[in-house]
């Protein structure tokens, strides 16, 4: 075996190397314009996607209305009060929501490993928070799109009556709980992103239990208070009954006055939103230092 | 005063614990310095190391010991400047989102680097006529063939101009039309773009002589030897390089590679069941010898030239083996 050459360029032995040129730091405008470009080109694939694969109408509104049509059904043959067909309604259509969070933002890092697109992410300047925030965008987009129209149609279908006690509070219920739900989003990615495979099976193993645990089809209260208060760390638990108080005016089956529902989704996006910075840069580190940004074959 | 160091690494070592909780070096204390303006290139096989340097470099991996700068700035301690100046391609990645068309999916990953829209579809709708696929601009990413898909990475690697390219096999699995586009391009760009600077990995050898100024040969995790191809291959001037297509096969090529004066005899296999030897012979005397020995084995020399040594000649002098061995096909017509 022959020995090394010199590894030096051809006249570094002979002066010392000059740096390269410097590189001014990004000023905070430049900073926010660069990951609000980032953000808003992850988010739209989403956006395309939504109008260009037209299948999901069949599978994300069709399916939840007819899950949503044997709660109804079953509620109806109890005598079960009328607003009860609402609460089913709008547990399904929020489950556009939890499987959007699971499948395409939790799981996304780890899809994108996968398919070899993670390295050219983790190598531009942008930062993972806007790409996960445009993710999130494009998400809520995509999810509101199937939640709206299977709050049109089972509305529609079921005759739904609505009892609106305040509009903008719902909505804020509504904004809050995406909020919180899709930084949680953001924490699990982080998490998917080291632990793939494994992490992988853990979503599949959330999606039923979550349903339950949140009171998708019925109210969360039947669960009893302190089970119910335990679910609340899923925000779609305090959303939803917040959301329902609101939309149906029912504080009978209520978990919590509105007010404190809307304070702690409020707390849990700061919390989720913190954490999931945290754990996201810790992660990254982890993942370059163990080698697990790409796939052995990368 | 010397031109300024666009890659500097010094002493990298890289050590990977497998799932069975056995460690291995992917890369051995590496140090080569990289001038700007260079096209420099990292020849080796696979599993030589070349991908893991350029992942550390490209600050997508932390290195175990040692430091690494890329125009200037430390790959751990300034990552966030590192990436603003780098691109890289990867042959045979995944393109991106098949349900974008080819221009949207440029813009998309433009974005991640903070151009202005405006000028950053310019340049694709640019980059894309340089390539020759600018008819396919709005084609879906899931109807392009591999090809296709590839220019489309190798453009995207370009967009943002970056000051340091890495090109991790480039033109891997391509056909020898598209190579010569991309190849074509690579080294316009590195001459008419001033202060940029190219890192290119490969195992084709071809590929290496023809578009680097410099490159470094690396096996088992370590630099064995970098210079210009040109030098390189000067290294074997004592040696004479014998090339020959035999029918049948040697039987026992490693009888023959112990003759006096035979340095090394490399075996390959050629078109229609004959088979390639290639020598290293210490001189011209020894031809004769090489020839009888044959001709006692009852092997039939088909043809015969004393080549030119080539950097495939270079690399099995240092390693011992071919380049190609264990990686599947070689590509001589890239």
């Amino acid at each position: 075996m022959a020995t090394a050459s010199p590894t030096t360029a051809p006249d570094a032995l002979d002066s010392a190397p000059e740096p390269a040129a410097s590189l001014p730091d990004l000023t905070l405008i430049q900073r926010l314009v660069l990951n609000l470009r980032a953000a808003r080109a992850r988010a739209y694939v989403r956006v395309v996607a939504t109008g260009r694969e037209l299948s999901w109408l069949a599978f994300e509104v069709a399916l939840p209305i007819l899950s949503a049509a044997a709660y109804v059904y079953i509620y109806e043959a109890l005598g079960a009060p009328p607003r009860y067909t609402g609460f089913v309604l709008l547990g399904s259509a929020m489950t556009a929501y939890w499987m959007n969070v699971l499948w395409s933002m939790a799981s996304q890092f780890y899809w994108e490993k996968q398919s070899g697109l993670l390295e050219t992410y983790f190598l531009a300047p942008a930062s993972r928070v806007a790409l996960l925030l445009g993710m999130a965008g494009g998400g809520i987009f995509m999810s509101t799109s199937r939640a709206a129209s299977t709050l049109i149609a089972g509305s529609f279908l079921f005759g739904v009556q609505y009892e609106v006690v305040s509009w903008p509070l719902a909505i804020l219920a509504f904004v809050l709980t995406l909020a919180a739900l899709y930084c949680l989003g953001m924490l699990f990615s982080s998490v998917f992103l080291m632990y793939g495979r494994e992490a992988w099976h853990m979503a599949n193993a959330l999606q039923e239990p979550v349903y339950l645990l949140s009171g998708f089809y019925f109210p969360v209260r039947a669960l009893g208070f302190w089970t119910a208060m335990g679910a609340s760390l899923i925000p779609l638990t305090l959303g939803l009954d917040a959301m329902r108080q609101l939309m149906f005016g029912a504080p009978d089956a209520a978990l919590l006055p509105v007010g404190w529902e809307l304070l702690g989704l409020a707390l849990l996006t700061v919390v989720y939103f913190l954490l999931a910075l945290r754990s996201l840069a810790a992660m990254e580190h982890l993942a370059k230092r163990e080698g697990r940004l790409t796939l052995k074959w990368q | 005063m010397s031109a300024p160091l666009s890659v500097d690494v010094q002493n990298v070592s890289r050590q990977f614990v497998t799932k069975k909780g056995q460690t291995f070096w992917a890369l051995r204390d590496a140090s080569l310095q990289v001038q700007e303006g260079e096209l420099f290139g990292l020849l080796g096989p696979n599993g030589a190391g070349k991908t893991t340097l350029i992942k550390i470099l490209s600050t997508l991996l932390l290195p175990t010991s040692g430091q690494a700068r890329v125009a200037g700035f430390d790959v751990v301690r300034e990552a966030d400047k590192v990436r603003r100046v780098i691109n890289m391609v990867s042959g045979g990645e995944h393109s991106g989102y098949g349900i974008l068309t080819v221009r949207e999916s440029l813009w998309l990953f433009s974005q991640f680097h903070g151009l202005p829209s405006k000028a950053a579809l310019a340049r694709i709708d640019e980059l894309l006529e340089v390539v020759g696929l600018a008819q396919h601009a709005h084609t879906r990413i899931n109807k392009l063939s591999t090809g296709m898909r590839q220019k489309m990475n190798f453009v995207r690697g370009f967009l943002n101009d970056p000051r340091v390219l890495f090109l991790d096999e480039p033109t891997l699995g391509l056909d020898v039309e598209t190579s010569r586009i991309l190849r074509s391009y690579v080294k316009r760009w590195v001459k008419e773009k001033p202060g940029r600077t190219i890192l290119l990995t490969t195992h084709y050898m071809a590929e290496a002589d023809e578009l680097c100024d410099r490159l470094a040969i690396i096996e088992g995790g370590r630099i064995l030897a970098c210079d210009t191809p040109a030098n390189l291959k000067r290294t074997m001037q004592d040696e004479v390089v014998l090339r020959m297509e035999v029918y049948p096969s040697l039987a026992e090529p490693q009888r023959l590679a112990q003759l006096p004066g035979v340095l090394r005899l490399v075996p390959d296999r050629g078109q229609n069941g004959h088979q390639v030897l290639t020598w290293g012979l210490a001189d011209d005397g020894v031809i004769g010898t090489v020839i009888q020995a044959l001709q006692q084995d009852g092997v039939r020399i088909l043809r015969l030239e004393k080549a030119d040594p080539t950097l495939e000649d270079v690399f099995m002098r240092m390693v011992g083996r071919r380049l190609t061995d264990g990686n599947g096909q070689s590509n001589h017509s890239a």
